[in-house]
């Protein structure tokens, strides 16, 4: 009975483990790869951080550095030199500013329209509601083409604001703040009214504050999509370098003379990588701290 | 002054009318409660006092002055909800002083940070502080001001939100089953609370509820209200000795009241179960309705008294009262006894004997009206 329990388990564990192995095995081989010589990565060997001997980097003096710069052990000339090739740094602060802005400006249009969908009656409403979820149901693609053509007439192509417009209306916060206000009680609403509150700060002022972990899920829905957008970049940004996101500067390191040097590009792989990891793990905590903050049943 | 006169209310949602021509006058002072079952339109009355739901017509008169169409927040009425509705993230002081900052505090003092530079705020926010202050000692609140909701007690979240109604001071107070998530003690302590708060305060309140225990024992007036209509307007023991119709009979008082058909002879003598009433009554009817309240009621031993018998058929001890719930005729009909515990306990499946303790009777029509 007892054995038979354990056989059931160990069953269900093992697949749950194989498809961690498949998820993380990516992440282990960009971590171990930037830390790795390319003669390491070649030859699949060094386990995960490698010999990590003291070496001179023959791509590195072909871009004319003296041979005594480009001495040094791998981990450490990977992530030099990706910062040398590129300027990630002005990479990582488009990608900021870009989502950045995306969500402020989500969170600015997406409150109160949730609001007025949830919490107010007026003629329509359900109409408009049924319009919300119809164009949640439109993909990207179908709509790039005519959106490209909008910016480019209007002159925005090669700006931010061709990276941060079309993002703005985000029915899926809409949508997924509806949802939330939905359970808010009334009372609360007419609590604040009753204080003297208008329609708006009502919004800003008890909505806000109450709907904090929605906000933070939708924060890691949107800042992840948008961060990692590869796609509408591309599109839109066609010749300022300055403008790239971190997707469009990994792409830097494909083709040229050393189009197959791994180890510096998995290292801005990275570093592109880290602030998502290190928002999340922010962000998770205080979406448990969110909960117990509110004091809502 | 707090008076409060509904005329003619009317309202309904979609197709269902809630409320049926309602007509209501409220006293300076008095502590009204609103009470009826569940889906009778009593928070529905209540909510278009507040502004806070719009009638479809009819006028809703504060002060003798029309506020049919001034906004909840300038009728100058403050609100307790059955779910206290404290701002979750704010603690209970900032819970408190909202509604004054938002009354006193002109727009630019209430914006963050150029709101301080502004110098007539500081004399407000002293003011403000001072009100707060005062009311969060009238309701021994003072020690909580600094948590949020979450960290309270129900009690104390009840408490909170009172002293949100109360810091504005005014002209009413309009709660909404307020008690009915507190636990049964609870609810009793704060009962004799309210009451004297009312007494101190000598502000109007309107309380809604759907417990008349808590109507009885609390209020100056109440209107019993049933689906959407006012049946009676009376103070508590009006309503309970001397109920205007059967519905409300039945609806006030627990255990519900006992109801039996009854013969009228033509010279206005009514008798049911063989006991023959003392008073006559003036009515062209021949079958109605008398109707016992269960300590109206008693189990007698007196073989002279003009009694019926009954089986017991379930025993209910409340300590102080025992009430039997007795079958009569061994049909499905059962009636409800008020028997004192001091006379001893009757075993379930007795026969006894009940008579009236009182000779009076209330007489109603068999449609619910009420023959005096």
């Amino acid at each position: 009975m007892l054995a038979r329990h354990y056989i059931g388990e160990s069953w269900k564990h093992g697949l749950l483990i194989i498809g961690a192995l498949i998820v993380l095995i990516p992440f282990y081989m960009m971590v171990s790869m930037s830390l790795k010589s390319q003669q390491e990565i070649q030859s699949i060997s060094g386990g995960l951080v490698g010999a990590q001997e003291i070496q001179t980097f023959p791509v590195c003096t072909k871009h004319g550095y003296t041979e005594e710069v480009c001495t040094m052990r791998p981990y450490k000339y990977n992530f030099w030199f990706a910062f040398k090739k590129a300027p990630i740094p002005r990479y990582l602060m488009n990608g900021l500013i870009v989502t950045v802005s995306i969500f402020l400006i989500q969170v600015l249009i997406a409150l109160p329209c949730s609001y007025a969908l949830a919490k107010l009656r007026f003629k329509g409403r359900e109409f408009v509601f049924s319009m919300v979820l119809f164009c949640l149901l439109i993909p990207v693609h179908a709509i790039a083409l005519p959106l490209y053509v909008m910016l480019a007439k209007a002159g925005l192509v090669d700006t931010y604001a061709a990276l941060i417009i079309p993002w703005t209306i985000s029915v899926f916060g809409i949508f997924l703040m509806r949802q939330f206000f939905m359970t808010v009680p009334d009372e609360l609403i007419d609590a604040a009214r009753m204080d003297g509150m208008g329609e708006y700060s009502i919004v800003w002022k008890v909505m806000l504050p109450v709907a904090i972990p929605a906000l933070l899920a939708f924060a890691i829905f949107s800042v992840v999509a948008h961060w990692n957008d590869y796609f509408w970049p591309r599109i839109v940004i066609t010749g300022n370098r300055d403008l790239f996101t971190p997707p469009l500067g990994i792409r830097e390191f494909r083709g040229g003379i050393d189009s197959d040097e791994f180890g510096p590009m998995m290292a801005s792989i990275v570093t592109v990588t880290i602030p998502l990891i290190v928002a999340f793990i922010v962000a998770q905590k205080r979406f448990v701290e969110g909960i117990t903050m509110t004091g809502m049943k | 002054m707090g008076t409060i006169s509904l005329k003619n209310i009317n309202k309904s949602f979609g197709s269902t009318e809630v409320l049926k021509q309602l007509s209501l006058d409220i006293q300076d002072g008095e502590f009204l409660t609103l009470v009826g079952p569940s889906g009778c339109g009593k928070s529905t009355l209540l909510k278009i006092i507040a502004g806070l739901e719009q009638q479809n017509s009819g006028d809703v008169i504060i002060d003798d002055k029309n506020v049919n169409s001034t906004r909840a927040s300038k009728r100058d009425l403050a609100m307790v909800f059955q779910s206290y509705a404290l701002y979750p993230h704010l603690t209970v002081r900032k819970n408190l002083e909202t509604p004054l900052k938002l009354r006193d505090y002109s727009f630019v003092e209430r914006l963050p940070l150029i709101g301080n530079f502004v110098p007539s705020r500081k004399e407000k926010k002293k003011s403000i502080d001072d009100l707060v202050f005062k009311t969060s000692e009238t309701l021994k609140i003072t020690e909580l001001l600094d948590r949020k909701p979450g960290q309270l007690s129900g009690g104390q979240r009840q408490r909170a939100a009172l002293g949100r109604a109360m810091v504005r001071e005014p002209v009413a107070f309009l709660m909404d089953e307020p008690l009915s998530n507190l636990d049964a003690a609870l609810r009793v302590h704060m009962r004799s609370e309210l009451s004297e708060l009312h007494n101190s305060l000598k502000t109007t309140f309107i309380y809604v509820t759907h417990d008349q225990a808590e109507a009885l024992t609390m209020s100056t007036r109440m209107a019993v209200m049933i689906d959407g209509e006012l049946l009676q307007l009376d103070t508590p023991s009006e309503v309970y000795n001397n109920p205007s119709s059967l519905r409300v009979a039945e609806f006030v008082g627990s255990p519900k009241i006992n109801t039996f058909a009854a013969q009228i002879s033509s010279d206005g003598s009514v008798e049911f179960m063989g006991i023959k009433l003392e008073r006559k009554f003036n009515t062209n009817s021949q079958k109605a309705l008398v109707a016992v309240r269960p300590e109206h009621l008693e189990i007698t031993k007196d073989s002279n008294k003009p009694a019926f018998e009954a089986t017991v058929s379930y025993r209910e001890n409340l300590g102080s009262d025992i009430f039997y719930h007795v079958q009569v005729d061994q049909s499905d009909f059962k009636i409800i006894v008020r028997g004192s515990p001091q006379a001893g306990l009757i075993s379930n499946g007795e026969t006894v004997r009940i008579s009236l303790s009182h000779a009076e009777a209330m007489l109603f029509e068999t449609s619910g009206e009420r023959i005096r």
